[in-house]
């Protein structure tokens, strides 16, 4: 399908197990590390999905998801988000930030990538 | 020979130079320049009021009759002057600051603003001074009669005479005495009419006197000779009237209507009393110069059966001395029309004040709030007093006969004033003098004056028939009016005197001792008592109902318009609300009730703003219970205030526990949600690699070991976080135990570099200079090594100099020792220097490995062993400074 996952996480070896799991799919996986330049990332990349990390050193998943909502360009883009911290009021926030999935840490490797295939065939 | 045409056209002029003065001394008032008519001259000249035409013509009579008796006249009020000028101070002080217009206002006033003593008070004075004024009357006829044909000075011309001098007096009273209405607005223009009868009266007095002694005897040394060989020279001395004419004129001169009127209310300033004090006497002293030589030559060398009360006219006249003569009549006119004016203005006020007023505002529905001007009620009510008083007098003069010598006239009325003295002298002094005890001891004073003085002086079978004189009432010898309780052979005046004035202190010290003062007596009577404590002070208003519109509606109507308005104007200044009504505070209230009192009495302007304000009287329930009440609301609103303290208190205490849980419980999210995140972040790894080498097949072993110890280095890194988690929640929950032992502290510093630099991938160059300080160190051994380590491996992670260097230093202190960790690293920005010792805090944590909770656990570690850790920035890195003490376990729990 070639098409193009942005993956933002800081930690490394969860940015492996996704890039390997979603290459192995047939995605083009491009990562990012940092919270503070994420928003520029999906700017200049234009990504058909993003996987994006909860805590982030810079700025946190939730303000970046809700600066590219507030672009219209970005207002559909499937958004996939990844938390560690395992709270219920953190899922409310997302969800009211326009989250297209949320997910907590330690995830299945098949609901990431099913979640992942179903978002960018939704969006279709 | 000077017709009676003549002396009538000198009276008038004399009348039209007077009304001139007067008017242009009212002028000049207005104008402001009243200086000159204020003086103490003025004051001085305006008391000999005093000398009515009784001293001026009856003195001589009195001389030519008793001797030297008439002296008493004079020695009275000179003996007040000289030796009682303290209680008139004190009298025009209270006359003053109470803005007292009468002798009835200021005895009312005093007893509690009682209109009943006001009203008694009028009647007294108006019964009492109405002999005075038929004396007067009478010296005026009399001594317009010497003048007259004597073929025509038959009974009924004498009395027809009497009635025009009687309206002529009227005329020029009502003329002269009610321009103004404010009685305590001082009568300028009168006072200085007074002023220069006064001058007139002396110069016409001594003139004769003069004439007599160097015109007729021939010089003092004849006209001692003459003296002696007169029955005047006989004289001798009846002690007991001597001593009680003495006393009489005394207190007439204090309770004299006219007397208080030009005395207090005329009284411009106190100082004034001063001079008065000797100047009066001076002046009484020089009208009785001549009496005794004038009463001499008069029975020297007139025929006998002249009436000695008119030598003063009839020696010059028989002398020939027809412009002496005049001017002697001046003299006389001007004592009697001063003392008219003066006494009738005095009364007329009393009786508009007292009764009039109070009766018309009884009748209007609404108190003062009724339309039409209430100025105009008074001057009324003013003007008819002086014709009804002046009608009085010429009743009295008819009814008496008009025969009775002039002296024994003026000493009935004298008797009759005295009767105020009481209540006067003992509101004054007597803080205990009350209501009741006023009322009884004048209403007693008086009837017995009345009974024994005023009545008998008809002449029997005038009013009291020849056998009450002689049995008593109805036969009771006890009742005779000469003879009181059987008490006999004592001159009729001593009689008089003694027994009324005696039972009016008797009444008036008993009822007063039995009886209650009201509150409001009570306050009145401290001010009058007191009144060089506080000249100012009058008793409260409650203004709360009174409207400022109502108040000034009222006071236009009695001060008129301009004053009014001037009053409130200046009021509404004090308060500084120009332009708008002031605001009917308590010292305003009391002022304008001053204000109004000078117009219409204490009593009624008591009465009138009571009726606006609402509080109609104030009794001693009212009091207790507005003390009673404001006490309970002052403990109310102390209790309210305590609970509001109390509750402001535990709302703070409230807020505080909340702001100090909903902090705990951020910090506990934000450490649940760190540990969560610290927890599963690994997990997560773990999990994913795991699956990845269950479900893929087709991985090749290089891969499958790279996960596989990806899997182990997670793992690791799960089993230290716990570690560190424990080890931090032991540390803080302070269950640590504690293993002591003693050491070298350079050689914990050397095991913990060998441990941290155990792997030798880091590039970090660890510089331990052993020299220094070398000091045996009880501590826990093992959890310092934990400390020092922890520095080693941060600067081994963080550390981001090209050639990464770390020092170590040992200083002692002293108190202890310190080691520091110098690294050559960018120093930790300023902003993240408070968090780097809090939980989870990792800056620029570039691995990830580390989960935050070193410099946590090394400051809990420090904590526990006595000592502390601290960063301190350097120029060329960052310091970690361990402090501690040399035997630090005891310092720990």
């Amino acid at each position: 399908m070639g098409k193009h996952v942005l993956l933002v996480e800081d930690e490394t070896n969860i940015i492996e197990a996704i890039q390997f799991l979603l290459s192995r799919e047939g995605w083009q996986v491009d990562t990012h590390s940092d919270g503070a330049t994420a928003v520029d990332k999906v700017r200049n990349m234009r990504p058909d999905l993003v996987v994006l990390d909860y805590m982030l050193p810079g700025k946190n998943g939730i303000d970046i998801l809700t600066e590219l909502r507030a672009d219209p360009d970005f207002e559909r883009l499937p958004v996939l988000m990844l938390t560690a911290r395992g709270q219920s009021r953190d899922r409310d926030l997302a969800e009211r930030a326009g989250v297209s999935r949320f997910m907590t840490k330690p995830f299945s490797n098949t609901e990431v990538v099913t979640a992942v295939r179903d978002l960018v065939q939704l969006a279709q | 020979m000077i017709s009676v045409n003549q002396l009538v056209a000198v009276s008038l002029v004399y009348v039209a130079f007077l009304f001139a003065i007067a008017f242009f001394a009212e002028r000049a008032s207005v104008r402001g320049r009243s200086g000159w008519l204020r003086s103490p001259l003025v004051y001085t000249l305006s008391l000999s009021i005093y000398c009515t035409a009784w001293t001026f013509y009856g003195a001589v009579g009195y001389a030519a009759r008793s001797g030297m008796e008439f002296v008493t006249i004079y020695l009275g009020p000179s003996l007040v002057m000289i030796g009682w000028w303290w209680v008139l101070r004190k009298l025009v002080r209270i006359g003053r600051a109470q803005r007292a217009t009468s002798v009835a206002d200021l005895i009312s006033a005093r007893y509690g603003k009682s209109n009943l003593l006001a009203i008694v008070v009028t009647l007294m004075a108006v019964v009492g001074v109405t002999p005075y004024i038929a004396l007067q009357l009478q010296s005026v006829t009399l001594s317009v009669s010497i003048f007259s044909d004597p073929v025509q000075t038959d009974g009924l011309s004498q009395s027809t005479a009497t009635f025009w001098v009687a309206c002529g007096l009227a005329i020029f009273t009502v003329l002269f005495g009610t321009r103004n209405l404010n009685a305590n607005e001082r009568h300028d223009g009168v006072v200085i009419a007074i002023a220069v009868e006064a001058v007139v009266k002396l110069i016409a007095l001594l003139a004769v006197g003069i004439f007599v002694v160097w015109g007729i005897a021939g010089g003092i040394g004849p006209m001692l000779e003459r003296i002696d060989s007169s029955p005047i020279g006989e004289w001798s001395m009846d002690r007991s009237r001597w001593v009680a004419l003495t006393a009489l004129s005394a207190a007439a001169f204090l309770a004299l209507p006219r007397m208080f009127q030009v005395m207090v209310v005329e009284n411009d300033d106190e100082r004034h009393l001063q001079i008065a004090s000797w100047a009066f006497p001076l002046y009484l002293m020089l009208m009785s110069l001549f009496v005794v030589p004038i009463a001499v030559i008069g029975l020297d060398i007139l025929p006998p059966g002249s009436n000695p009360d008119l030598f003063v006219l009839t020696v010059p006249l028989a002398e020939g001395q027809g412009g002496l003569a005049t001017l002697s009549f001046l003299g006389g006119f001007s004592s009697a029309t001063s003392m008219v004016i003066v006494a009738t203005l005095a009364l007329s006020t009393m009786v508009s004040n007292h009764i009039v007023m109070p009766i018309w505002l009884s009748t209007q529905a609404e108190g003062a709030q009724v339309s039409g001007d209430v100025r105009n009620v008074v001057i009324l009510a003013r003007r008819a007093s002086i014709l009804l008083i002046i009608f009085f007098g010429y009743l009295y003069y008819r009814l008496s006969g008009g025969g009775a010598a002039l002296a024994a006239i003026g000493l009935i009325s004298f008797v009759g004033v005295a009767q105020f003295l009481p209540a006067m002298l003992g509101g004054i002094f007597w803080r205990g003098a009350t209501r009741w005890g006023a009322l009884a001891g004048l209403v007693v004073g008086f009837t017995v004056w009345v009974f024994c003085s005023l009545l008998p002086s008809f002449g029997p079978d005038a009013v009291l028939s020849a056998s009450v004189f002689d049995n008593g009432i109805a036969g009771m010898g006890w009742l005779r009016p000469q003879a009181l309780f059987g008490v006999e052979g004592i001159d009729p005046t001593v009689h008089a005197i003694v027994w009324s004035i005696t039972l009016n202190m008797v009444a008036f010290l008993g009822v007063s001792i039995v009886t209650f003062p009201q509150p409001l007596e009570r306050l009145q009577g401290a001010q009058f008592v007191n009144v060089f404590d506080h000249s100012a002070q009058a008793r409260g208003w409650d203004a709360a109902p009174a409207t400022s519109e109502d108040l000034m509606v009222m006071a236009q109507r009695i001060l008129g318009p301009d004053d009014a308005l001037a009053l409130f104007r200046a009021e509404a200044q004090r308060q500084g609300v120009t332009g708008h009504l002031p605001e009917p505070t308590q010292g305003f209230l009391q002022a304008l009730e001053r204000e109004l009192a000078g117009s219409v009495g204490s009593a009624t302007a008591h009465a009138m703003i009571s009726q606006l304000v609402g509080g109609a009287s104030v009794s001693v329930e009212d009091l207790m219970a507005v003390a009673d009440e404001s006490a309970q609301i002052l403990e109310y609103s102390n209790r309210l205030e305590a609970k509001s303290a109390e509750l402001s208190r535990t709302a703070r205490k409230l807020r505080e526990a909340n702001e100090k849980l909903t902090a705990l419980s951020v910090q506990k999210d934000a450490f649940l949600g760190q540990i969560s995140h610290e927890l599963r972040t690994p997990m997560t790894s773990i999990r994913s690699f795991s699956e990845i080498l269950r479900d893929t097949d087709e991985l090749e072993q290089s891969e499958k070991t790279k996960y596989a110890s990806i899997i182990h280095g997670e793992t690791i890194r799960l089993t230290r976080l716990l570690d560190d988690l424990l080890d931090l929640s032991v540390l803080e929950n302070g269950q640590v135990s504690l293993n002591l032992d003693t050491g070298n502290l350079n050689d914990v510093i050397g095991q913990a570099v060998l441990s941290a630099g155990g792997d030798r991938s880091t590039r970090l160059t660890v510089r331990h200079e052993q020299a220094g300080v070398d000091r045996p160190l009880t501590t826990d051994l093992d959890r310092l090594r934990q400390v020092f380590i922890n520095l080693i491996t941060n600067a081994q992670k963080y550390c981001d100099a090209p050639e990464p260097e770390l020092r170590i230093d040992v200083m002692d202190r002293g108190d202890g020792l310190q080691v520091v960790f110098h690294d050559n690293g960018t120093p930790i920005p300023s902003e993240a220097r408070s968090l780097i010792f809090e939980k989870f805090s990792r800056i620029n944590d570039k691995d990830g490995s580390g989960a935050g909770l070193g410099l946590a656990i090394c400051r809990e570690i420090m904590a526990r062993l006595g000592g502390d850790i601290t960063h301190e920035p350097r120029a060329d890195g960052n310091a970690f400074v361990v402090h501690l003490p040399v035997r630090a376990a005891l310092a720990a729990q």
